[in-house]
């Protein structure tokens, strides 16, 4: 059994599985790519084959359309073989639409690479499916013990009360366009928020590709149809648009804007009022620290990989467990982008 | 205690002062006494004693908690409340509580408790909380509130609940103490206004008009008007009952903590109005001496010898429990006299009055503060029939500022404002250069120009970004400004080595290169 050393390696574009001759979500252009999820820092366009399930490619075609590479598409739970010595298939991270965990299988040992991933509910995507194995990569997004994300049901809660006791103000929740801002709007119907969204240009057609993989989110509107006096009817009502537009020109335009930020940072208070949020939603699509931790242990790795986030932490607390842990620390993760 | 919690998350994350008024307002209109009234004393930071100590919420966690991994969530986090708030693991066997206890219910806990039993109701009630509501309980219990909300806006506040002027809620301030159940109970209209006659309180203060030099010249003559000099050091009122001796701000802050050198010196038993200073055996100190002692609540006894403080006199408002505001300036200006003619010199001065025979004479003492680098800003004409009104009355005191310096600097960063200004770039930081041609920041200003500029300049900026740190946007340096200030001195807080007082766009010089804005040197005269 070789161990996981001798056939995965840091290189400067990202982590490389030698006998695979593949790299995961690497971030400069590679001739073969295995692609865990589509937000923009773990897939990027340039590649020469692209290995990810069918949504992940075809969220890679709507951002990075004429990018045409060799495209694999892979079922959950589909093998492949990548070279004839290396097996990978994919299991759900319950990170966001076609999120995927990359298991490795090469002579008899079994690496998983996770991703981002989440274990809390979301209804626009696959439950996070635990994966034994010998060494496991994970993420550390949220990798601190001050990080314990609340139930979503409270937090769209806040924003049905306020919609209740503010019904003059337009609600605008900052919100990153793939995943964030599926997962708040189907929250909140199924919360009983029964009026339409109004939608920033830039949300709309990831939130098409989503309708398109059955995923339905009642009425929409594009916030652009609406011009002028037009836009009154925004009042009371829930406007999603991308977080810079919180603090930007665009937001002015809504009637007695409410500003909301939804994202796992804003448990710390300093980090909401950064965002010049009014109302901080606690929405996360990473594992909080608890998560991290019992993840790592399902999975009864011998050997834990910490790719991005705040390594020390975990490596730290995984090492108190008696867990084989280091930190990778690998470059061109944002931090913003969860 | 959970209403307590969501009144300070709404207070803390909302923006406008106007909206956190409103929410305040709501709060107790709809909260029973004497809960309202000590939300109210936490807020406004008039809470006189803590319920625990810091060190206590900081040793419970540690307990609890790997040092490693807590010191790497404080980093984090950068701030103990908080980071203790989220971090809270419940204890193994906790008591559970049916409901969490009311505010009052806390705090008159907490104060009947010895140590021991500090430390249990603690831990009891942060295993029953949730982060927001823990966060409240550790800000409250240690009193380390900050919600953006001050002292004027909280009594404005209440002001508003009762219609009447902020001057009647200042008065009173001093005089009440939390929970501040009569000041409700008058507010609601259920009782007279609260009896404060034996307390010592602030009372607010008269304040003077920039002179109209067109048409409030011609009036001045020494019979009718007396002159002394405007200093530049901030305005305190020492108010004393021989037992007790406060200094309030102009405000009406007490900021007592701060100076107790000056409070020691006080032996009298009046309400005088002066100018707070620094003074020495060199002579009177510059703004920048006594800011090194504003806001330090403990001030050590070294900067207390360094730095003694210095209180000038100009007015009386009561001696020896009688009321002497409506008695002319003239007569007050005796009474002060009398007062001082006891007291310690080093500390108390009265701001003497300058002797002139016409308005000339005014227009060259005024020139003469010009050259005295911001130790005075000017001159203060007062209208010797005058009587002590609280506001701005009209033709009653004069203020004749000094002209302020211009320099002409070029725009290296901007940040983005608040409140009805969030999202435009409205704070900037300007520079001069030096001899190496490189720009070197001398300040930072906020105001000084129009709506319509800021929304010029906020275009320009977005057109012209180079690099950004954090929430500070680097600009090519291609913009001049010039820019007004009262007076510069020598600082280690910026490169250049100088500070501006109060400096603020005075001009937008579209027109004039970058290249031909000032240079270090230039400032570095202006101090000399």
């Amino acid at each position: 059994m070789a161990s996981a050393e001798e056939w995965m390696q840091i290189r400067p574009q990202g982590l490389y599985c030698v006998p695979a001759d593949s790299y995961i979500d690497p971030h400069e252009p590679v001739h073969r790519a295995i692609i865990t999820h589509g937000h923009a820092d773990h897939a990027r366009p340039g590649h020469g084959q692209v290995i990810a399930t069918e949504e992940t490619q075809a969220i890679m075609q709507v951002r990075y359309a004429g990018d045409a590479p060799e495209r694999i598409l892979l079922g959950y739970g589909q093998n492949h073989a990548v070279t004839p010595t290396v097996n990978l298939w994919f299991a759900p991270a319950g990170h966001v639409l076609g999120s995927a965990q990359a298991v490795l299988e090469y002579n008899n040992h079994r690496i998983v690479i996770s991703g981002d991933y989440k274990r809390h509910p979301d209804p626009t995507c696959k439950p996070f499916e635990v994966v034994q194995c010998d060494t496991f990569i994970t993420e550390a997004t949220f990798a601190l013990p001050v990080f314990s994300h609340p139930k979503l049901e409270d937090e769209m809660a806040k924003v049905l009360r306020s919609l209740e006791v503010f019904p003059e103000r337009t609600h605008l929740i900052g919100v990153y366009a793939l995943g964030k801002c599926q997962r708040v709007m189907k929250t909140l119907r199924q919360a009983g928020y029964e009026k339409p969204f109004y939608l920033h240009g830039a949300l709309i057609s990831l939130t098409e590709l989503y309708e398109g993989c059955g995923y339905d989110f009642g009425e929409w509107i594009p916030a652009s149809d609406l011009k002028g006096k037009a836009r009154e009817e925004m009042r009371g009502k829930v406007v999603l648009a991308p977080p810079s537009t919180l603090a930007d020109r665009w937001s002015r335009t809504l009637p007695d804007m409410l500003p909301i930020m939804a994202s796992g940072w804003m448990q710390i208070r300093a980090r909401a009022r950064q965002r010049r949020a009014e109302m901080a939603l606690i929405v996360s699509d990473h594992a909080d620290w608890q998560d991290l931790i019992t993840t790592v242990e399902e999975t009864q790795a011998k050997e834990v990989w910490i790719t991005h986030g705040r390594t020390d932490a975990l490596e730290y607390e995984l090492k108190r467990r008696g867990i084989k842990a280091k930190a990778l620390d690998l470059i061109g993760r944002e931090e913003e982008v969860e | 205690m959970e209403e307590f919690s969501r009144l300070l998350d709404e207070l803390y994350f909302t923006n406008s002062t106007l909206a956190k008024e409103k929410i305040l307002a709501n709060y107790l209109m709809s909260t029973p006494d004497p809960d309202r009234g000590w939300a109210l004393a936490a807020i406004a930071g008039t809470l006189s004693f803590d319920l625990f100590k810091r060190n206590l919420s900081k040793s419970l966690i540690i307990e609890r908690m790997d040092p490693e991994l807590f010191q790497l969530s404080y980093d984090y986090v950068g701030e103990l409340s908080e980071t203790i708030a989220l971090a809270w693991q419940q204890s193994e066997n906790p008591v559970l509580m049916s409901r969490l206890p009311s505010l009052s219910e806390i705090i008159v806990e907490f104060q009947s408790r010895g140590k021991e039993g500090i430390r249990q109701y603690l831990v009891q009630l942060l295993d029953n909380m949730t982060p927001p509501q823990r966060w409240a309980l550790l800000k409250l219990g240690t009193r380390g509130l900050r919600i953006g909300m001050s002292a004027r806006s909280v009594k404005r506040t209440l002001a508003n609940m009762k219609s009447v002027d902020l001057e009647v809620i200042e008065e009173l301030w001093h005089g009440i103490e939390p929970p501040y159940e009569d000041l409700f109970a008058w507010i609601e209209g259920r009782a007279d206004i609260p009896d404060i006659s034996n307390s010592i309180r602030y009372l607010p203060v008269m304040l003077a008009h920039p002179i109209d030099e067109e048409k409030d010249l011609e009036r001045i003559t020494p019979a009718t008007h007396m002159a002394e000099w405007k200093w530049d050091g901030i305005r305190v009122q020492i108010s004393s009952n021989l037992d007790e001796t406060k200094i309030f701000s102009r405000t009406g802050d007490d900021i007592s903590g701060s100076f107790p050198d000056l409070v020691e010196a006080v032996d009298f038993q009046a309400v005088v109005d002066g100018e707070l200073l620094i003074k020495t055996q060199e002579g009177i100190g510059s703004f920048n001496d006594l800011q090194q002692r504003l806001n330090k609540k403990k001030p050590s006894a070294k900067l207390i010898k360094e730095r003694p403080a210095h209180f000038r006199g100009y007015d009386i408002l009561s001696k020896d429990g009688e009321n002497l505001r409506s008695l002319p300036l003239d007569e007050r200006r005796l009474a002060l006299q009398r007062l001082y003619e006891n007291l310690n010199q080093d500390r108390f001065s009265i701001s003497k009055q300058l002797e002139f025979k016409d308005v000339d004479d005014l227009k060259q003492m005024r020139e003469e503060a010009d050259k005295s680098n911001g130790l005075l800003e000017g001159l203060m004409i007062k209208y010797r029939q005058s009587t002590y009104v609280s506001g701005r009355p009209k033709h009653a005191w004069y203020k004749w500022k000094c002209d302020p310096y211009l320099l002409d600097a070029v725009l290296m960063y901007a940040q983005r404002g608040h409140g009805k200004r969030s999202s435009y770039y409205s704070d900037y930081t300007f520079g001069l250069w030096n001899d190496a041609g490189e720009l070197l920041p001398i300040g930072k200003a906020y105001f000084g120009f129009t709506d319509e500029e800021l929304k010029q300049i906020d275009n320009w900026i977005r057109k012209n970004k180079l690099k950004r740190f954090g929430p500070v946007q680097e600009v090519k340096k291609e913009l001049v400004f010039e820019v007004a200030f009262d007076s510069a001195h020598e600082s280690t807080r910026h490169k250049s080595g100088y500070a501006l007082r109060f400096p603020r766009i005075h001009r937008i010089r579209w027109d004039k290169p970058a290249g031909e804005a000032n240079v270090i040197e230039d400032l570095a005269k202006l101090v000399q």
